[in-house]
């Protein structure tokens, strides 16, 4: 298992060289989305309207952050379950987007539009929101205001750290819950 | 009778919010320590490590725990002598639970289930009412997250599938939330009672410490048979694998109907965040 220190946007070489297990330390310009902002990009693609940023090379966060105490850009801001965004997930995937935040499992659709447009889904420790907060030096939102928490906000970040969950070639970390020898 | 002034209780409820999301009980903590020695795989510890160092640094800079700083949960045991001066309990709870969430910087996470707006200070309240007698007050909030309520069910099994029905539905569903709900987690199951009855023990039987023992021999076997299986699952900590996929299992028993055998499995990450206070 191999570490990575990458910068944003990725590109097809950084994602291609990646595997399950790998620790990767982002740094550069994310996006936050989430339920709420997910289905308003959807639903702007829908009508014909450009999404809230460029999507090609693009990594998603899945946070809601809790808000900024005085003197810090942002709350906690730990990653949230993936498997709610996975009916929007390829859609974004095959206009860009390369990475993606989360914890949690990935619908098989994902993980084959990882494979077919190469992209990665990476695993950030769910519950230690004030650990990665802490490594988000900047942020704004930039669409939905409304939203609340689950605004789209422009974060900067360094080193931040993620594990890949699954490649671009089908691989998953995840372990398989061996029910035969739990029901015994 | 007793009067206890509404603002007490406001303030007291603020305080519960803030240090529920921002400081682990004891005996999670420990549970910790404990589930790291044990583990093997260095992924695993690395997580533990990193849960370790979060609880410290949320206690440091008054961040919570997790941004998702949950529903706000409330189990009130208020005596039949005690009265509320100045406004219902039920406000004066919810209040106190609207100032928590803002003075402590807490996320708001309450919103409309169809249009999906948020309403904006975490209200309404989930508060569960129980009469006992005489004059106390004792308020126990537990901020709980949606990523293991998700992963939560209540099922009505058949009568004839005892305690084999009971034991694989457990370990199913638990199977099936994988790395969703944050593991290692915590599982509070109740048995018996109705529909609303076994989801709501479910949720109290999460309050007990992690390291308690149930009182009654036959439920406390019960318990250590579920955990054992759980944790021979190897889903592991964030699904990572490893050998603490649970914490602990706690039920909750109620006597049920004869053609019943109500069962709920309430799903808690390991960020079980709970306090109590008595007035």
């Amino acid at each position: 298992m191999a570490e990575y220190h990458l910068t944003t946007p990725l590109s097809d070489a950084d994602v291609s060289k990646l595997r399950a297990g790998d620790v990767v330390y982002l740094t550069g310009i994310i996006h936050t989305g989430r339920d709420a902002a997910h289905k308003r990009i959807v639903d702007a693609l829908d009508a014909g309207e450009k999404p809230p940023f460029d999507l090609k090379g693009a990594v998603i966060y899945y946070v809601g952050p809790s808000p900024a105490r005085p003197g810090r850009p942002i709350g906690s801001a730990g990653p949230t379950t993936s498997y709610r965004m996975d009916s929007y997930a390829p859609r974004l995937i095959a206009l860009g987007l390369k990475g993606m935040i989360g914890k949690g499992m990935r619908a098989p659709a994902v993980r084959e539009a990882m494979e077919t447009e190469m992209a990665v889904y990476f695993g950030a420790t769910g519950g230690a929101g004030a650990l990665l907060g802490l490594r988000i030096k900047d942020a704004k939102v930039i669409a939905y205001e409304d939203l609340g928490p689950e605004a789209v906000r422009e974060l900067t970040v360094e080193n931040f750290p993620v594990l890949v969950i699954n490649d671009c070639v089908g691989g998953d970390l995840y372990a398989t819950p061996d029910l035969e020898a739990a029901l015994g | 009778m007793r009067t206890i002034a509404k603002k007490t209780v406001v303030d007291a409820v603020a305080g519960l919010c803030m240090e529920a999301n921002r400081y682990l009980p004891a005996d999670v903590l420990e549970s910790f320590a404990r589930a790291k020695a044990a583990e093997t795989s260095p992924a695993a510890r690395a997580i533990f490590e990193q849960l370790e160092e979060n609880a410290a640094l949320a206690g440091e800079t008054g961040m919570p725990l997790c941004q998702d700083c949950g529903l706000g949960v409330f189990f009130v045991e208020v005596g039949e002598d005690v009265r509320i001066d100045g406004g219902g309990l039920r406000a004066a709870i919810n209040e106190g639970m609207v100032k928590g969430y803002q003075d402590g910087f807490l996320r708001k996470s309450t919103c409309d289930p169809f249009t999906r707006a948020n309403i904006g200070d975490n209200s309404p309240a989930i508060v569960h009412f129980d009469l006992v007698p005489g004059d106390g007050l004792t308020i126990t909030m537990m901020a709980k997250g949606g990523g293991s309520e998700n992963m939560s069910r209540v099922m009505m099994l058949a009568p004839a599938q005892g305690w084999a029905g009971i034991r694989e539905f457990v370990i199913r569903r638990v199977a099936e939330s994988g790395s969703n709900p944050c593991p290692p987690i915590l599982v509070g199951v109740g048995i018996g009672g109705n529909f609303e009855l076994a989801a709501i023990n479910s949720k109290k039987a999460l309050l007990r410490p992690v390291d308690d023992v149930h009182p009654e021999a036959g439920v406390a076997a019960m318990e250590a048979d579920l955990l054992a299986s759980i944790n021979r699952l190897g889903i592991g900590p964030m699904g990572l694998g490893g050998a603490t996929t649970c914490l602990g299992v706690k039920i909750k028993v109620a006597p049920c109907h004869l053609a019943s055998l109500p069962l709920a499995v309430n799903i808690q990450c390991h960020s079980s965040r709970h306090k109590e206070v008595t007035l």
